[in-house]
């Protein structure tokens, strides 16, 4: 059993609702700060009337992150940029299904000024109405490139599928969006969803624990307060879709659902998914790719997504899928498709013991190397804060992952195996999805690759 | 602070570290001089191909055993091949460094099985496949060959189809003999290492690596014809593409040259991907995706690299204003303190990279293998903060004034070159 000696992490909570949580690293010479405020791309149609169209609703958290860094506090954004560059400040933004986040990392001395940068950005925005359109033909750059990346439009829709048209939106414009939205949308998505009010602030690395904590008293303590109307409800879309493109390979996206992050069997759970995915040995890697030779890139994934609580005070439970990714040229993806599925269906078929041990000293060996990384550990800090409201020690995680048996994933798998994916494909043709899509069936499946 | 150690083993093979006992990790990597440029057109892709095949299986390890073995020592563990080396890296907990050490030496001196070799062509035709979907869509690979012609440094480090689908494994096999000799490596460390067992380690596990065979000399190309799959048309038509990317490449300072450090700098202040000059004027305009301008260096020349991507009806307009924006330098030079600021940017990026052993290793083992010269974070420091206002005028008379070669991928013929 290893042991990373680190000093606690604590916690402490602003009147108006913000959650300061730091860790300090004092072996480091770099400090980072992540801050999320949730409300991110579903926030876009919370509460929307029903004649409001949602896509007309597309890309307005990017377009609301993106107007707030055109100006803030005393400076204008070349200004800003300057400020952060000086004191070596490496900073961005950006929006997630649930949250917007702010997230910067910088050698440590510069941490102090560093927040009091933040709060000028997310308090003290300009959004100056000349800049607008600028700031939309930016959205609409990135709309198109979208486009041209097969495997970003892929895991897109599958989302959308997965999460249904609600959860599962994504953070991209629409051409119909880049019409009807307004600088009055940007200033009122601003005012409702920038505030303190159930934000995280985090913070890792090497600094002074009493100086930080002044910092963001004067930084945040005053700031406004808010409430959060949460996440809408999954309502998936069942059955395959395939995308027509001239492209080289096929891509092949699928996804099932799965329990979230904070579940009691999560980790037996995520092992099994290790077991699949991880490394080089794993599962998919092992058979897909190395034996058969028949893709480059393969995988499976976690994703959750957070409990949250509506306007009326309802709990909406945390949700979970996973997601995985075969890309593969056309004649051999049918193929491709059925030996991944088959290999996720029959994971615990053959379970050996060797396969669990690898997958937990990988996890033992990351968490150390995370205390290399006050970005990284900055991020993990934020992320369990939102998840499961409070950050899991390392020392606690470690005793977690150290205590599952190969009988645990056996006994998850064989109860929760799944029994319909929903897949999205790309590419010049179709694939044949429904033998897989429910081979209780017919037993197609099997005799495919053996 | 660190420490920089350096042994050569009596085979040939240098063994370097850059030493600092506080981090939680070790990084170790075999960096090999062994790169596209270094093959002719019947081993076009063959230095990539066999950096897929070294996971393989040795004399003692299966395939699988070397997979699982990388994966039972935890780290992150990789390979990666460019038109000059090839390297095998991981980064592990200090506990794991002689193991992970005997693992990647034994990697070193593969099986290179006829049907493991048959499995793994379908997964770099894959991999080609892949990158052909993904913006830009070749338009690197084929600026390259154009610039450098589709030998040497132009030649694509995946190869073609057509040569990977005609490669044979006795070709590779001499491949490697030529070029996996020790003398043509690097066995290079850094972070929590133990540098005597290290050494003392390599030696051992090396001794015999000098009884390779020697392969006859390769065949010179006939430079008349051009290699199979290869295409120097400077306009890839890509039936599909929303968008239209334009690659240019014209000269730069190499590896070793004491311009580098003025002309990455100087490549910053215009082309950074936030707060540059190009960012100011194309992105946060808009007017395009992505206006950028980077400097590249090889060990015995250099490049200067801009990529634009834009709709293909503002790609004029935008190569006007990009072609301005670069011109503005070279005739007015660049202000004090917009320097002091790419100076503040790069010298705190350069202390957060060098946090983690694994990306101090890169520039460690690759310099080293280049060019026999270590340079500590501080060094590096130094040599960016001593850059002034002249070094950068020097530099942008030097590098920006020269005919960049061009190469334009899109959907339509809309944009018109312009070179």
């Amino acid at each position: 059993m290893l042991s990373i000696e680190t000093p606690p992490v604590q916690t402490r909570r602003l009147t108006n609702g913000m959650t300061v949580v730091w860790q300090p690293m004092p072996w480091l010479r770099t400090a980072s700060y992540t801050m999320w405020m949730p409300g991110g791309i579903s926030a876009e149609i919370m509460g929307l009337s029903s004649d409001v169209d949602p896509v007309s609703r597309c890309g307005l958290a990017s377009l609301t992150v993106e107007m707030v860094q055109r100006g803030a506090g005393p400076y204008s954004s070349r200004q800003f940029v300057a400020a952060e560059d000086n004191l070596g400040i490496d900073s961005n933004g950006s929006s997630s299904t649930s949250i917007t986040g702010f997230s910067a990392a910088m050698p440590a001395g510069s941490l102090a000024p560093a927040i009091g940068l933040l709060a000028d950005l997310v308090r003290r925005p300009h959004l100056p109405i000349d800049q607008f359109e600028d700031a939309k033909m930016m959205l609409r750059q990135e709309m198109l490139a979208n486009q041209d990346e097969p495997t970003q439009r892929l895991i897109r829709r599958l989302r959308e599928r997965q999460y249904g048209m609600a959860l599962g939106r994504s953070g991209v414009a629409s051409p119909l969006s880049l019409e009807s939205l307004t600088m009055e949308d940007v200033r009122n998505f601003y005012t409702e969803h920038y505030h303190a009010g159930q934000s995280i602030l985090a913070i890792a690395g090497n600094f002074d624990e009493s100086q930080i904590n002044d910092a963001i008293d004067a930084a945040f303590g005053d700031w406004k307060s808010g409430t959060w109307d949460g996440l809408p409800t999954p309502d998936p879309i069942d059955g395959h879709e395939h995308i027509e493109l001239p492209s080289s390979q096929t891509h092949i996206g699928f996804s099932y659902d799965n329990i979230p992050y904070g579940h009691p069997e999560y980790f037996v759970m995520r092992a099994g998914i290790g077991i699949l995915s991880d490394g080089m040995s794993s599962r998919l890697f092992d058979r897909v790719r190395e034996k058969h030779g028949l893709c480059y890139s393969v995988w499976a994934n976690t994703h959750s997504v957070p409990a949250s609580t509506d306007r009326e005070g309802n709990r909406i439970p945390a949700v979970g899928a996973v997601f995985g990714y075969a890309g593969t040229t056309p004649q051999r993806a049918q193929q491709t498709l059925d030996l991944t599925l088959h290999e996720i269906k029959h994971l615990c078929d053959d379970l050996e013991e060797s396969e669990l041990e690898r997958w937990k000293v990988r996890i033992q060996s990351s968490l150390i190397m995370e205390q290399e990384s006050a970005n990284s550990r900055a991020g993990s800090i934020a992320s369990d804060m939102f998840q499961i409201g409070r950050v899991m020690p390392t020392e606690e995680l470690e005793q977690i992952i150290e205590s599952i048996t190969l009988d645990q994933i056996k006994d998850y798998f064989q109860s929760h195996t799944p029994e319909s994916f929903r897949i999205v494909t790309i590419g010049p043709e179709p694939l044949a999805g429904g033998s897989v899509f429910d081979d209780s069936a017919n037993n197609v499946e099997g005799s495919n690759h053996e | 602070m660190s420490e920089f150690r350096s042994v050569t083993l009596p085979n040939g093979l240098q063994v370097v570290a850059d030493i600092d006992n506080r981090g939680y990790s070790a990084a170790i990597g075999y960096f090999v001089r062994a790169g596209a440029r270094d093959e002719n057109d019947a081993q076009s892709g063959l230095s990539h191909f066999l950096e897929h095949m070294m996971f393989k299986g040795t004399a003692t390890r299966s395939a699988a055993d070397v997979n699982r073995e990388l994966d039972e020592l935890g780290g992150q563990s990789n390979a990666y091949t460019s038109e000059e080396q090839t390297v095998y890296y991981a980064a592990v907990l200090p506990k794991y460094q002689r193991r992970m050490v005997d693992l990647l030496s034994d990697m070193m001196r593969p099986r290179l099985d006829a049907d493991e070799f048959e499995t793994e062509r379908g997964v770099i035709l894959e991999e080609i496949a892949k990158y052909e979907d993904q913006p830009p869509f070749g338009a690197f690979e084929r600026v390259m060959e154009c610039c450098y012609g589709p030998r040497g440094l132009g030649r694509r480090v995946l190869g073609t189809t057509q040569s990977i689908e005609n490669m044979h494994v006795d070709t590779m096999r001499d491949y490697f003999s030529a070029r996996y000799r020790p003398e043509n490596m690097v066995l290079a460390a850094s972070g929590n290492v133990n540098f005597d067992d290290l050494v003392e380690q390599a030696g051992e596990a090396t001794a015999t690596w000098s009884d390779l065979p020697v392969p006859s000399a390769f065949a010179a190309d006939n430079k008349d014809v051009l290699p199979a799959g290869v295409d120097l048309n400077p306009r890839l038509e890509i039936p599909d593409a929303t968008q239209a990317y334009r690659v240019t490449l014209s000269g730069g300072p190499s590896m070793a040259s004491p311009d580098r450090f003025a002309t990455r700098l100087l490549a910053s202040i215009i082309g950074d991907d936030g707060g540059s000059r190009l960012f100011w004027d194309l992105i946060d305009t808009g007017r395009a995706e992505i206006a950028t301008l980077w400097a590249q260096e090889y060990a015995d020349t250099g490049a200067l690299f801009s990529y634009l991507v834009c709709t293909p009806d503002e790609m004029d307009s935008n190569i006007r204003l990009m072609n301005e924006a670069i011109d503005l330098v070279v005739r007015e030079g660049v202000k004090q303190d917009e320097l002091d600021q790419v100076i503040n940017r790069t010298v705190a990026g350069v202390i957060m990279s060098s946090e983690r052993p694994s990306q101090r290793l890169f520039g460690l083992g690759s310099h080293w293998l280049s060019c026999q010269e270590y340079l500590s974070t501080d060094d590096l420091l130094d040599a960016y903060r001593r850059v002034d206002i002249e070094a950068i005028e020097t530099a942008a008379r030097s590098y920006l004034c020269c005919d960049a070669t061009e190469v334009i991928a899109s959907a339509s013929d809309e944009p018109s070159l312009t070179s």
